[in-house]
């Protein structure tokens, strides 16, 4: 039941945020789909406006936890150097190189680790701008069926681009696990 | 595209805000995603790259890409917040469109099967 303070660093930054992450998308995409002047009037605006500011802040942090905490944490962790000759179990200590050492699960790291390092940060990106967007200008998105379809979008491509990272992320600490 | 203040896409759209802003910010996130995508690229196919995007190196060129389109992204908003702030725009489909396509290639650019064609070694 022990965990090391990298497993839990790990942990963290894949289950922790991601699973929160998950839990935002779904609440922001529903309060921006449910958030038109035709289904709410008067106070609702206001009450809806704030929830969906909330879900959107929170994804968008979630995602900037998530990818910093990746890549200045984690990653190097991941991607360390072993010393000269090393082979074999102390290997286990170097993730990226453990992977590369064997044929059969180079493309893990070629293939996964690669793609999973940088379309991660486009969710930030792409989250951020619909949090800021929301934030500003919840009176028009309410009125303008163009705006919100847009910002539905991009919301819907930060989630997806977190989630091809997220699931590369789990197969490749299944087959080399940061310890 | 454009048109002035107040004029509204829809009827219904009471005259609260142009959504020039808006709009602005859609297509910058658009264009910080293509930032990336193109970022990733360069550094594949060029080593001098590579090393120069090397700000932190336990993280190797991976921080300077990442830091170098959150940077273009946030100075793309600001430069078309500023220019789209009073703005009507009135072909929001077109913008969005554009926005897709650049989201498509950032997609495409940063996918390893793309960007190893270009890899230097």
């Amino acid at each position: 039941m022990e965990m090391s303070s990298r497993e839990l660093w790990t942990v963290l930054h894949g289950m922790v945020f991601g699973a929160a992450y998950l839990l935002a998308f779904t609440g922001g995409f529903i309060a921006m789909w449910d958030f038109r002047s035709n289904w709410i009037v008067g106070e609702g605006v206001k009450v809806a406006a704030r929830r969906l500011m909330v879900w959107t802040w929170a994804m968008a942090i979630l995602a900037w936890l998530t990818v910093i905490v990746g890549t200045y944490v984690v990653y190097p962790w991941y991607r360390a150097n072993p010393p000269p000759g090393t082979i074999g179990t102390p290997l286990m200590q170097y993730p990226k190189h453990l992977l590369l050492s064997d044929p059969h699960t180079a493309e893990w790291h070629e293939f996964g680790m690669e793609w999973k390092e940088h379309i991660a940060w486009l969710a930030p990106i792409l989250a951020t701008a619909v949090a800021l967007l929301v934030t500003r200008y919840h009176e028009r998105i309410a009125v303008d069926a163009h705006v919100r379809r847009a910002l539905l979008t991009l919301y819907t491509l930060a989630f997806l681009t977190a989630s091809v990272a997220g699931l590369m992320g789990a197969l490749i600490n299944k087959a080399a696990p940061v310890r | 595209m454009m048109g002035t203040p107040g004029e509204s896409t829809e009827k219904t759209i009471p005259r609260i805000f142009p959504n020039g802003p808006i709009w602005s910010g859609i297509l910058a996130a658009g264009i910080g995603c293509t930032a990336l995508g193109a970022l990733v690229d360069l550094a594949e196919a060029s080593k001098s790259v590579s090393n120069a995007l090397n700000f932190y190196n336990p993280t190797g060129d991976l921080s300077g890409k990442t830091l170098l389109a959150v940077i273009i992204w946030l100075v793309a908003w600001v430069v078309l917040h500023a220019r789209w702030r009073n703005r009507e725009i009135q072909s929001p489909g077109k913008i969005m469109m554009i926005t897709l396509v650049l989201v498509f290639l950032a997609l495409i650019a940063v996918f390893p099967p793309f960007f190893s064609l270009f890899a230097s070694d």
